[in-house]
């Protein structure tokens, strides 16, 4: 009888389980290094809000003009993606949990210096704080993310600052705890004063806002003014 | 994913990367021993040979098929052409009386009885040293015979397979299957050097009359008669080969009914004859086909459910995601964030994914090196992929259905839709 000797069959299967191994070691490798730059950007946003804490603390007292909305919305963003992605499809779950602790202790640093810059310097500044769930399928909560997603691409001015109700993190209990958030009535939206709960559309909350509104509006017609002053003037050369 | 469904890819995976190593390791140990001749050749000794042909309404291709027969480089007074008309109802017998004048045809016609009956009864007329069948919708190619026969001066070889080729493949389908056919050249000459071949197929496979004499005629085996007589032999411990530059050309199905019930009946013969002859499983008394080719036979059909399963799941999410953004946003899209590597799905799985389909990618350039033609890939191998991760579950499942319930799937019925 012909066929394979079992020196053979043992001899594939080291070889298979070494690219087993290999794929897991590079994939765990990868996810490392993704972790890594998220880490990397959560010390640059600590070091930037540490750094407007101490601007204002040295200012505010002096002047108001100085003090500008830092440009840290952005990065928070970016921030927040990619946390929603390693949750999804990196496996280091404990890691991921301390990195979305850490987001979050960051996102209510800078919205308490945002109220004192708006309180002291009377600057306008638009937030949107959100509470959802991910301990239950809440597809309410996954609307209203596509939803403020929108708005932010919308309203550069606009800040959200997202919040999973399920964190374990004593910070983010006192904020649920002065807000009165239940968990039965997610998601739920700070909106200046004012609390709602379930999902909200992009024209409800604009109503709400009325004044973000009016300065993209303004924005607008500034940027048609500045358009058309310079088709006058290309014009009024041409015809020169 | 979930932990069960984690656990159940990666020990699927684990197997079916096994698989596809064995047969990797195996090419390079034996490629120099894989005989490939552009040229014709002459043999020392021409044994007798008969071929029998079994007829139901092929009107359409008979023809050409008994022609290619006669168009074989082989001395004719060494071969005999046995036709058998299987109770056509169409036109098949007139053709096949057409041809009744030539010296070494005989044709027959019988009542409908299926396939193996059919070519029982050609076994019973046959004198010559060799036999051999040919499917009426395949034609062979002129040299096919010679190289087929010079593997029998090796006198342990009692059968020798050819090479099945797509001909003219015209439509998606057809194209699909020919990547397949191609593939499986590469998979069953690997299977042949461990001695795991379990088919035997219809279209030209030649055997020592003496495996009849022996081990007694074909049976009806679940309709898949070529995939018992090969089982038969492994369990008797006679040696079956293949012969990669013997190629046959054979019509494939066309439509996705025709394909689902060809290999409705395929799966579910693999799968009843499998479990008739579990005597080999597992057994090294019997060689690669009990420890490697049906167990991992196995395997691979629930390997292809469940990543079907995988994929729709991952497609309903898909789905699912979108329209609750249409919901809350309406069809207006952002800007998008552009192309970052920190997006890239980068798990085990993809890598485990891209080492198996390497690895069959390997495969098929082989096997279209060996079927005589370029190596390289071409558009339309995506149509294996898709029609095999889409449809092939459907027949899969069914054939599975089937055999819980011995609900058999005949030859005739596969006929009866062209």
């Amino acid at each position: 009888m012909q066929g394979a000797t079992g020196k053979r069959y043992i001899f594939v299967f080291i070889i298979t389980l070494a690219i087993f191994v290999f794929a897991i070691w590079l994939s765990e490798n990868i996810s490392n290094r993704k972790i890594q730059q998220l880490n990397s950007i959560q010390e640059s946003i600590a070091i930037n809000i540490l750094s407007s804490e101490t601007q204002f603390a040295l200012l505010s007292e002096l002047s108001c003009k100085d003090v500008s909305a830092s440009t840290l919305s952005g990065e928070l963003n970016t921030l927040s993606e990619k946390i929603d992605f390693s949750e999804k499809n990196l496996g280091n779950e404990a890691e991921i949990i301390q990195l979305k602790k850490y987001y979050s202790l960051l996102e209510i640093k800078d919205y308490l210096l945002m109220q004192k810059i708006t309180e002291r310097c009377d600057q306008k500044l638009f937030s949107i704080l959100y509470f959802y769930t991910t301990a239950t399928n809440c597809s309410e909560c996954v609307k209203q993310s596509f939803v403020l997603t929108s708005l932010r691409e919308k309203y550069p001015e606009l800040r959200v600052y997202s919040f999973d109700y399920n964190l374990d993190l004593s910070a983010l209990d006192a904020l649920v705890a002065i807000f009165k958030i239940e968990d039965t009535k997610l998601p739920a939206l700070i909106i200046g004063d004012t609390k709602t709960t379930g999902f909200r559309s992009i024209e409800e909350i604009e109503e709400m806002l009325p004044e973000l509104v009016k300065i993209r509006e303004e924005r607008e017609a500034a940027a048609l003014e500045a358009e058309t002053a310079d088709s006058a003037t290309t014009a009024k050369l041409i015809g020169e | 994913m979930g932990a069960l469904q984690d656990t159940i890819f990666y020990v699927l995976s684990f197997l079916s990367l096994y698989l596809q190593v064995f047969l990797l390791i195996t090419f390079l140990d034996r490629k120099e021993d894989i005989l490939i001749r552009r040229k014709p050749i002459k043999l020392k000794h021409y044994p007798s040979v008969t071929i029998i042909v079994p007829c139901y309404n092929e009107q359409g291709t008979i023809r050409k098929t008994v022609r290619s027969l006669l168009n074989l480089d082989y001395p004719m007074d060494k071969l005999d052409i046995v036709l058998v008309d299987d109770g056509s109802t169409d036109g098949t017998f007139t053709v096949l009386k057409s041809f009744s004048d030539i010296k070494n045809i005989r044709v027959i016609q019988k009542e409908n009885g299926g396939k193996h009956t059919a070519i029982n009864l050609g076994l019973e007329l046959t004198k010559t040293e060799l036999v051999g069948g040919l499917d009426s919708d395949s034609f062979v190619h002129k040299e096919a015979l010679k190289r087929i026969v010079s593997y029998f001066t090796d006198k342990e070889t009692m059968a020798v397979c050819p090479s099945i080729i797509v001909h003219e493949p015209k439509n998606f389908l057809q194209k699909a299957q020919k990547a397949e056919y191609d593939m499986s050249i590469y998979t069953k000459k690997m299977l042949a050097f461990l001695g795991g071949i379990h088919v035997t197929p219809g279209p030209f496979s030649i055997f020592r009359k003496s495996v009849f004499d022996t081990l007694g005629p074909y049976t009806k085996a679940h309709n898949t008669e070529d995939q018992e007589i090969a089982l038969r032999m492994h369990y008797a411990g006679y040696k079956i080969e293949h012969c990669p530059d013997a190629y046959v050309y054979t019509i494939t199905p066309n439509t996705l009914p025709k394909l689902y019930r060809q290999r409705l009946r395929w799966l579910y013969g693999f799968i009843r004859n499998a479990v008739d002859y579990r005597k080999l499983w597992l057994r090294p008394k019997y060689g690669t086909v009990g420890i490697l080719t049906l167990p991992f036979g196995m395997v691979s059909l629930w390997s292809l459910l469940f990543l079907f399963t995988f994929l729709l799941i991952q497609i309903i999410d898909f789905v699912k995601s979108k329209i609750l953004k249409v919901q809350a946003v309406g069809w207006e899209q952002g800007a998008g964030v552009g192309f970052e590597w920190f997006y890239m799905k980068t798990g085990a799985t993809i890598f485990i994914l891209i080492a198996i389909y390497s690895l069959v990618t390997f495969g098929l350039l082989i096997g279209r090196r060996m079927s005589g033609e370029r190596m390289r890939l071409k558009a339309s191998d995506i149509y294996f992929v898709l029609v095999y991760r889409l449809f092939a579950p459907l027949w899969i499942m069914k054939a599975m259905w089937n055999s819980v319930w011995s609900k058999e799937s005949s030859w005739t019925n596969e006929r009866k839709v062209k």
